[in-house]
């Protein structure tokens, strides 16, 4: 067999349906970022139903003490709990990351499918409709939506949800125009798989390791968004718990007590890194093309998402 | 199960690009359609299968097994896809899936149109990889195209295309992207898988040299019109049409060629 000139292979096993799981623990990257979105996620969870104390039970006598028992993380200028209001800020973060994570995949994907699939015209005018809608900066909007109508969740939801659904359309139309015009996604028509099957098994999981970023990228930006929107009191209202709120609170009283606005910086700085590591790796794990021969040397990728809040 | 095309054409934006081709592949034949690039074979092709580009449509005739093609709804050629009628197309590195194993994309034809479970299918599609000769085909199933050859990547796209034994094979220059010597394995494995199944052949090419060693009958294109109908031994010792002629000389260029196809 002239033609079987491949580097003999290692024993491969059938590659099973998790098996993208595994080369993703393998990086370490990846492992970070799962890790921590775990942990975030769980500690969501789990404050729904428990913490340490009330986060929002003010205890005058016991105000700023240092971290230690029972306080873990020391308490506030009120006497609350940081770790139980972490705690709580991460439902917080959780809620606006995964709301503004569907809003933004529905708008994508909807908006990237229209400015692929359709006829020419229609391809078009979405093209230039996302271009547009991409100009306008989704955080002073969100603000100018707080401002008018008062500050909630939702407003950050919808404003970073369909912001950065925009963005992922930008990006995954052109790839999804690729793909659409290669051989195999015509060898599947020729299979007889109707556009629609088509559109399921070869379109989208190839667009999807762009998508899988750009996904991430909006989940991590949501996050942002929240804290610096609750920060500035345009995000959350002061009766929620959330990292930017503590973070406003505590930082009056950095030079007094410099050590509790580590805390809630810490907690947004790890969960947006971790978002981030985790898309990357994500994108790496599923791509066989990237990660199956990493002894012969990986692909660098240097895909860096833009920024376009 | 033959295949009757008559008066077929094919326009974008109003341009002619395949202008009433009519020709006839009985069932078992070997039939080429050779042309220059741009002559419309492929067009020809695809518009067989409804399968042309958007913007493009197909006007005319195209009769298989006694049913006509052109008009019939999408979901009705999709059953007769992959089905009665497969396809190789042109280029092996794009005609694959990037991100599925190379034993999915064999079994998809089989999953679909004999609604074979997971399992059987996968099965079957190690039994199709051993068909083509692909080399210890129980491991070749699991991995991914670009771990492949170029001439192992067309041989999963033949085992593909004739996964549910289709009627008629139709290859769109299967072996023009291939080097020499694995195209003549190519073409070779194509005969005796034909011969097999006894499936009738469509061959399209710009290459006389290699249709004189697969096809009966040519189908000679130039600018979308048949220029030449002839058998290939015709078309090797008396070309009627200075396109045909044209054809002879590179062909035979291609044969006095060291290594050449011969």
């Amino acid at each position: 067999m002239s033609d079987a000139l491949v580097p003999p292979a290692p024993a491969e096993a059938p590659p099973s349906r998790w098996a993208w799981l595994g080369r993703l623990w393998q990086l370490s990257t990846g492992r970070f970022g799962l890790i921590v979105v775990m942990v975030v996620a769980l500690t969501a969870i789990i404050a729904r139903v428990w913490t340490p104390f009330d986060p929002q039970q003010v205890e005058i006598a016991n105000r700023w003490a240092p971290p230690g028992w029972p306080h873990v993380l020391g308490t506030d200028a009120t006497g609350r709990d940081i770790l139980s209001l972490l705690m709580a800020g991460a439902r917080t973060t959780v809620f606006v990351a995964v709301g503004a994570g569907v809003v933004a995949t529905l708008v994508g994907i909807t908006l990237a499918a229209l400015g692929a699939l359709t006829a020419r015209w229609v391809r078009e005018s979405v093209a230039v409709f996302v271009d547009i809608l991409i100009a306008f900066p989704v955080l002073i909007i969100a603000m100018m939506i707080s401002a008018v109508w008062g500050g909630s969740l939702w407003v950050v939801i919808w404003s970073v949800g369909i912001g950065f659904g925009v963005n992922i359309a930008r990006v995954t139309r052109p790839e999804l125009r690729r793909v659409l015009h290669s051989d195999f996604v015509l060898a599947g028509r020729a299979s007889g798989l109707t556009p629609a099957q088509n559109l399921v098994r070869h379109l989208l999981p190839n667009v999807a390791p762009v998508f899988i970023v750009q996904l991430s990228w909006s989940m991590a930006v949501a996050v942002l968004a929240e804290a610096g929107l609750s920060y500035l009191g345009f995000g959350a209202p002061v009766t929620e718990p959330s990292w930017g709120l503590l973070l406003a609170e505590l930082q009056q009283f950095i030079t007094v007590h410099p050590l509790s606005v580590v805390w809630p910086g810490l907690a947004i700085t790890l969960t947006v890194l971790g978002l981030n590591l985790l898309g990357d790796g994500l994108r790496e794990a599923t791509d066989p093309t990237l990660s199956r021969e990493r002894g012969a040397g990986r692909v660098a990728r240097t895909h860096v998402p833009e920024v376009v809040a | 199960m033959s295949l009757v095309v008559r008066g077929l054409t094919v326009e974008i934006d109003g341009r002619r690009v395949v202008d009433g081709v009519s020709f006839a592949v009985p069932d078992g034949a070997r039939v080429g359609l050779i042309g220059e690039s741009g002559s419309g074979k492929s067009l020809t092709a695809l518009a067989i299968l409804g399968l042309l580009p958007d913007g493009a449509t197909a006007s005319g005739s195209v009769v298989w097994n006694g049913r006509e093609l052109i008009g019939l709804p999408d979901r009705e050629l999709a059953r007769l896809r992959g089905d009665e009628i497969g396809i190789v197309f042109q280029e092996p590195r794009t005609a694959l899936n990037p991100i599925r194993t190379v034993g999915r994309q064999i079994a998809e034809s089989i999953r679909i149109h004999e609604r074979a479970s997971r399992r059987d299918a996968a099965a079957r599609a190690v039994a199709e990889a051993s068909r083509v000769a692909l080399p210890d085909p129980e491991r070749i199933v699991a991995r991914y195209p670009h771990q492949l050859s170029g001439g192992q990547r067309q041989r999963v796209a033949i085992a593909m295309a004739l996964a549910c034994r289709p009627r008629l094979l139709i290859a769109d220059e299967p072996t023009t992207a291939l080097d020499v010597t694995i195209q003549a394995e190519i073409l070779e494995l194509l005969l005796s898988l034909v011969a097999d199944d006894g499936m009738s052949l469509v061959f399209i090419t710009h290459d006389l040299a290699v249709l004189s060693q697969i096809a009966t009958h040519g189908v000679v294109l130039e600018d979308g019109r048949v220029v030449e109908d002839a058998p290939v031994s015709q078309l090797l010792t008396a070309p009627s049409s200075p396109v045909t002629q044209g054809l002879l000389r590179d062909a035979t260029a291609t044969l006095w060629r060291p290594g050449g196809v011969a």
